[in-house]
């Protein structure tokens, strides 16, 4: 691993063309799509997905850990509101290492179900994912166990030798209220290939539009548009181990921009708050909804 | 003949069970919010807001003119224009029906919830 070595801009090329093919399709397409959920990358909240449509994500990640060489990661997120309560989503990823190589790194099914059909003050969402990804994976999209920043010191090639398949259980638990969203998600994962004991991590989040009215007409820099917010996140150890001690742990503020009848852009930079997390990670994310892409979409014939 | 009577009969009730559960939903509205008048119905900007937050969120299902579409109702009907008050429309919105296909809208918030009501209610005018 060689410290201090510079980015090179193959992963950004990779991560410039599918935003592109992400703008072009939504440019092209007559359903809109303005998502309007909280800007958060790790945390989930009780916004599911309109029964019907589907919203295709980019995230990205790029980080620089010390001691290792930069990379970036892409995620692919396919997100379908099977219905009113019951979202799927799928997961393809893959990511570039500076001085080392560019790879895909596994996919994940994820469905969360909405058990409770009204609004309470706070509401549960059951969370079930199956992971089958490579150890290379720096997707970061969630943070359990003792995962720490000797994660990204291995060569791609080590990584993608050790196909980890695991299962990953979380509660969310979320409230809308005076245009506030606050979530709070606990995370459980069992890595289903080797005995290892059920991991568990965390993640907060807190977001509100910076304006809770829609304007009389439209306009494209709308305070309405922009949503700001902050997250948390981090492991909680293991069954052998609960609790704090050598584990990782981000927070940072989060900002998105729902472009009207076009895609919503969020960035975020998260910072580590101890040595076993990365400095900083720049967190960023574009996604677009198809609406009513298999359901009753008519536009009003 | 004999053979349709029993179709005729299934296609009857069903009508019926349809039509019945399809307004289901205003029977479930607690009084309190059945109360409920709507805030922004004095500003006079509130039907022009409001149709653009139906426009970006309701129209795919609703019908770019609330005249409904091939599985969603229509907003311009007897129930919503008459029987439902600002309170029931807002208690909806809220909490959605979501075994009926309608998501719970609460993410965004009170004030673009009422502009959306105000609009809807002006259709009838």
């Amino acid at each position: 691993m060689n410290k201090g070595t510079v980015f090179r801009p193959e992963g950004l090329k990779f991560m410039r063309r599918v935003l592109a093919l992400c703008l072009a399709t939504g440019m092209l397409t007559t359903a809109h799509g303005n998502a309007q959920e909280p800007p958060y990358f790790v945390t989930y909240s009780h916004d599911m997905e309109e029964p019907g449509n589907l919203e295709i994500s980019v995230k990205g990640v790029q980080g620089s850990p010390k001691y290792g060489n930069p990379f970036i990661s892409q995620t692919i997120e396919l997100e379908y509101g099977t219905q009113g309560w019951w979202t799927t989503e799928l997961y393809l990823a893959g990511q570039h290492t500076s001085n080392d190589s560019t790879i895909f790194t596994g996919w994940r099914l994820e469905n969360r179900f909405r058990p409770l059909f009204r609004e309470h003050f706070v509401n549960p969402v059951l969370y079930v994912e199956y992971e089958n990804v490579n150890a290379a994976d720096r997707s970061l999209l969630e943070v359990t166990g003792h995962d720490s920043i000797s994660d990204f010191l291995i060569t791609n090639a080590q990584g993608r030798s050790k196909t980890e398949r695991s299962l990953e259980l979380k509660l969310i638990l979320s409230s809308n209220a005076r245009g506030w969203n606050i979530s709070e998600n606990f995370i459980s994962e069992k890595d289903l290939n080797e005995s290892d004991p059920w991991e568990f991590g965390y993640a907060l989040g807190i977001s509100r539009p910076l304006a809770l009215a829609a304007s009389r007409k439209d306009c494209v820099f709308c305070r309405e548009n922009f949503a700001v917010g902050a997250e948390l996140y981090g492991g909680l150890g293991d069954l052998n181990g609960f609790g704090l001690r050598a584990t990782s742990h981000y927070a940072g503020p989060t900002i998105g921009f729902n472009i009207p009848r076009g895609p919503t852009v969020t960035f975020s930079p998260n910072f580590g708050l101890n040595d076993n997390s990365v400095g900083v990670l720049y967190r960023f994310q574009v996604s677009y909804e198809f609406q009513q892409i298999f359901g009753s979409h008519s536009r009003g014939k | 003949m004999i053979r349709r009577v029993p179709m005729l009969v299934v296609l009857i009730v069903g009508t019926l069970a349809f039509g019945v559960a399809d307004g289901a939903w205003l029977k479930n509205v607690p009084a309190r919010d059945h109360q409920r008048t709507n805030p922004y119905q004095t500003q006079p900007d509130a039907v022009a807001s409001g149709r653009r937050v139906f426009a970006d969120h309701c129209a795919h299902c609703h019908g770019e003119n609330a005249e409904g579409t091939k599985k969603r109702p229509p907003l311009r009907s007897l129930r919503v224009q008459q029987e439902a008050t600002e309170g029931d429309l807002h208690w909806l919105l809220i909490n959605g029906n979501m075994r009926k296909g309608m998501p719970s809208w609460s993410k965004l918030g009170d004030p673009q919830i009422w502009q959306v009501i105000a609009y809807v209610k002006s259709l009838h005018r």
